[in-house]
């Protein structure tokens, strides 16, 4: 099958693979180029002087510096607490360590921008609770905390952000071949000798790619920085994006100084994922087992139940405790009232969930978009990756290429390509409905799809469909009755891998709300800067809820499925 | 206990006491006592989860024993009455895995030269030792490569230098060979003979591959179910193997289930089966002790002979049911009564085909309890 099919044979094949392509470089190429031309082009001619003016200017340059400095801060610290608790449930005698896998990968659930939010109702210097609390206790003139700046913005990133280090690193030291340490021991080796000269360099390629997971996330983060930084004066690249288009109401100049930033961003994703295909190519760290013993658990001894408080206390801290602040301060009557039974209310729910408009349509946006978004991309990606694994163009590669770029691009990246392209250029003017929402999150989901789609793809065989075929099936018959059935779980992981966080997204969507077209997340975020606190913590309340319920139901689903085979 | 520790003071090979290992109701190894001599190369044999590999761990010392002791050089290395392990880095034992477990991110030279660092030798001494382990297995002159860069063969040759550096007295080798591909399993078989022969340490090596067994062992011990079936030497053990397990385990085999009837001498084909005159060659043989009942026969398919039907000797009668022509072999599948029996000959023997009457002389023929 050729890329360029011949043109009388117009059959099946031949547009699907037509409008795999089409559909990639509508949704992806055309917006990425855009970027590009619009941040390196002037009246059609090539400009670099003005790319150099907007990088000179001072708060464009501190907005990349800021950036840099709290990647760095947050990739530096979420590595070290990934690595210690991944290696605490895997190679120790930590009692329930089962259990507490499970709970270290809570903060995934979380919305960061969420936990953001709390932090700021805990730790803000004049109101924080936490500060009311201790100046009140001993008698201190000064706050103790202060949320607002580099530290708080890391700490709390890191809170939500480690367990990309932590899953890499337990996966990794529960996959490795146990008799690579066991053949140190023989040879004379100590376990400290062992955890430093084979196990850290074994386990080293799954840190770094989870430390630079880490480090692409953070560097393009909006929400985290929008709620604790802007205060602080403290803008980081999306955050300053953000920040020159809505206070032009979109102006071209704006959208402009925002894609030269954004060409910033695409170039650094670049080079993070470059790195990491660097580390994870070279062959040096096969460490697979064959057969697989359990390999044997460091004994904790007397730090047995220490290291399990610190671990319990640090759960209750960084995943408990902002979510029933969350809930509580979201049940006050006015923001401000200390937290007393007589100062709670269930009115701010029920205003929120029936009465107030904003944020019904805020969440009705948010379920329609996601499930939506999540719908199309599910089926287009199983097209696409029904043409890249199973009916293998020439120039496949393109397919792929366009397929995974958006996975590297950050949400505010897509949303100014995607305000570049459906604004009116092509005929076709999206800006301000919730459409331009819709095509944004397909861009930046159909990795996801992709992914999970190719990966079910790719179990089902060729003979399996030949098979079908010599019994006399045609080529849909064959679709229908043997690769779609098997094709399914990965079809429905697509979906749910685009549907939760699409239900919570704020960074693409608070670049390209209208007045009625609010996603939860923006309207938590908008409500916040409002000073509106108790609702947006309402609100987020609300999010938080939805969130756990549609974790289950994936649980409950994909479980019946596996139990169902 | 106090007369196995004193065996253990005397015996400068690895003793094993009485070791038990349970993993929850399930036990792993029961009761094992064995003494394997110094210098000796000795394998533990069986289908996977018998308990072979369980034991070479204790002995590594990565796995506590529920009951008894070993020691090894006269050193009590495990105990479980005395709660004392050695930690394995403590044992001084070479040993070799199924998977290699080279260590990827280091050089051909810093996996053998590991052991020698830790052992905090002078860098001269390193340097020399290495060469030396790299000589001796064929890689010299591969120093500088990673393993990711080599075959499984030279992996193994890695495994089985870094073992050999620091000139331990005890190499336990866990299915070494077992990733090879067979051509290649056949010559590291000679050469860890060749380097055992030059350095004189004991081998103690785990296999489920009977041929790899015998090539390579002074001395056998065939496990089941945490059992020890039989102990011996490869010819013993094929020759005369203690029970049906092991000859069934060691080599092709053939079970044919009779009778001693009325104390005689005197077997029988089950009913249905063959219904000629008295079974000349089977009421031979029969050894002495062997109650009157059911019994099993075993014989190896190459220890059959296939005799034309009116062949005047006496012998039991059977019909060739299937014949495949396997090169220098001919394997034929024939009816004996009810049973069937596996006969293998050489191309150049006569030759029978399919549903054609025989007569089926067996040479060698062993008798087990039904």
């Amino acid at each position: 099958m050729s890329f360029l099919p011949d043109m009388r044979k117009w059959g099946a094949a031949e547009i699907v693979l037509a409008l795999s392509i089409l559909i990639l470089v509508v949704v992806v190429a055309v917006p990425v180029a855009l970027i590009f031309i619009t941040a390196f082009f002037v009246d059609g001619a090539f400009n670099l002087a003005d790319v150099t003016a907007i990088l000179t200017q001072r708060d464009t340059y501190e907005a990349l510096k800021n950036s840099i400095i709290i990647a760095f801060g947050v990739t530096v610290i979420s590595t070290i607490i990934g690595v210690f608790f991944a290696w605490l449930v895997s190679r120790t005698d930590l009692p329930f360590k089962g259990t507490m896998k499970v709970l270290f990968l809570l903060p995934f659930m979380l919305p960061s921008f969420i936990g953001a939010l709390a932090w700021k109702m805990l730790l803000s210097p004049r109101s924080g609770y936490i500060n009311k609390m201790l100046m009140g206790l001993f008698d201190l003139q000064d706050p103790v905390f202060d949320i607002y700046g580099y530290w708080g913005i890391i700490l709390v990133e890191s809170m939500y952000l480690f367990p990309f280090v932590f899953i890499q690193v337990c996966g990794a030291l529960e996959r490795m071949d146990p008799t690579l340490e066991e053949s140190a021991r023989i040879a004379g080796a100590g376990l400290t000798t062992i955890t430093r000269k084979i196990t850290i360099p074994l386990i080293m390629p799954s840190i770094l790619a989870g430390a630079l997971l880490i480090a692409l996330y953070s560097l393009a983060h909006f929400g985290v920085p929008a709620i604790l930084g802007t205060e602080a004066g403290i803008y980081n690249i999306p955050t300053k994006i953000y920040e020159k288009i809505h206070q032009s109401a979109g102006s071209f100049k704006a959208i402009r100084a925002g894609t030269v930033l954004a060409s910033l961003l695409v170039v650094s994703a670049a080079i993070i994922l470059y790195v990491q295909s660097l580390v994870l190519k070279s062959g040096r760290f096969q460490i697979i087992a064959g057969k697989s013993v359990r390999p044997v658990a460091l004994k904790l001894r007397g730090f047995k139940i220490p290291l399990l408080i610190f671990s319990a206390v640090y759960l209750l801290v960084t995943v408990i405790l902002p979510t029933v602040t969350i809930f509580l301060v979201g049940s006050l009557k006015t923001y401000g009232l200390s937290l007393d039974w007589a100062n709670m209310t269930l009115e701010n729910y029920e205003y929120i969930l029936f009465t107030w408009r904003l944020t019904r349509d805020a969440i009705f946006n948010s379920v329609y978009l996601a499930l939506s978004a999540a719908f199309v991309t599910m089926l287009a990606g199983v097209m696409i990756s029904y043409v890249i694994v199973k009916m293998k163009p020439r120039g496949k590669w393109l397919l792929e290429f366009l397929g995974v770029l958006p996975f590297s691009l950050p949400g505010t990246v897509i949303a100014l390509g995607v305000i570049l392209t459906w604004s009116g250029r092509f005929g076709v003017n999206l800006y301000n409905t919730a459409w331009i929402i819709f095509v944004a999150y397909i861009a930046r989901y159909m990795a996801f799809s992709l992914k999970s789609n190719s990966a079910a793809l790719e179990q089902v065989h060729d003979s399996l469909v030949e098979a079908s075929r010599a019994c006399g099936a045609t080529q849909w018959q064959a679709m229908r009755h043997v690769v779609i059935p098997l094709a399914r779980p990965g079809m429905v992981a697509a979906f749910f891998l685009i549907f939760l966080p699409a239900l919570r997204e704020l960074t693409t969507s608070v670049l390209l709300y209208g007045p009625t077209t609010r996603t939860i997340g923006v309207a938590i975020y908008t409500l916040n800067e409002d000073g509106e606190t108790v609702y947006a913590a309402a609100l987020a309340s609300i999010a938080l809820v939805i969130i756990v319920l549609g974790q289950i139901g994936i649980k409950k689903l994909t479980q019946a499925r596996a139990e169902g085979v | 206990m106090s007369d196995t520790g004193h065996l253990g003071v005397e015996h400068s090979g690895v003793v094993l006491s009485g070791v038990t290992k349970r993993y929850g109701q399930v036990t792993a190894v029961s009761d094992l006592t064995l003494s394997i001599g110094a210098g000796e190369c000795f394998s533990f044999l069986g289908p996977s989860g018998c308990g072979k590999t369980t034991t070479l761990r204790m002995i590594a010392g990565f796995e506590d024993l529920d009951e008894g002791e070993i020691t090894a050089g006269g050193r009590l290395i495990s105990s479980s009455a005395k709660k004392f392990y050695l930690p394995p880095e403590k044992r001084d034992f070479g040993m070799v895995f199924q998977a290699f477990a080279v260590w990827p991110h280091l050089s051909v030279f810093e996996n053998v030269a590991f052991p020698l660092r830790l052992r905090k030798l002078s860098r001269s001494d390193i340097e020399a030792k290495t060469r030396e382990a790299l000589t001796h297995t064929g890689l010299a002159g591969q120093e500088r490569a990673f393993p990711n860069e080599l075959s499984g063969g030279e992996k193994q040759r890695i495994a089985l230098a870094r073992a050999l550096a620091v000139n331990p007295q005890v190499m336990l080798l866990d299915e070494p060979l077992s990733n090879l591909d067979p051509k290649l399993r056949e010559e590291m078989r000679f050469e860890i003979k060749d380097l055992q022969r030059r350095f004189g340490f004991t081998i103690i090596y785990v296999t489920h591959d009977q041929a790899e067994a015998m090539a390579l062992s002074d001395r056998i011990m065939v496990m089941d179910q945490g059992r020890v079936r039989q102990v011996g030497t490869p010819l013993d053990v094929y020759n005369s193997p203690a029970d049906a397990f092991v000859f069934g385990f060691i080599g092709l085999s053939n079970f044919i289930p009779a009778r001693i009837e009325n104390g005689a001498a005197h077997a029988a084909l089950p009913p249905g089966g063959w219904d000629g005159p008295a079974i000349g060659p089977l009421t031979r043989d029969i050894p002495a002790g062997l109650a009157p009942g059911p019994v099993t026969l075993a014989c190896r398919p190459t220890e059959i002979d296939l005799l034309p039907a009116d062949d005047p000797r006496e012998a039991p009668r059977g019909v060739v049911r299937r014949k495949a022509f396997l090169g220098e072999i001919v394997d034929y599948r024939v009816a004996l009564g009810s049973t069937e029996v596996r006969i293998q000959r050489f191309r150049r023997d006569p030759s029978f085909e399919t549903g054609q009457a025989v007569k089926l002389l067996f040479h060698r023929l062993l008798w087990y309890p039904a």
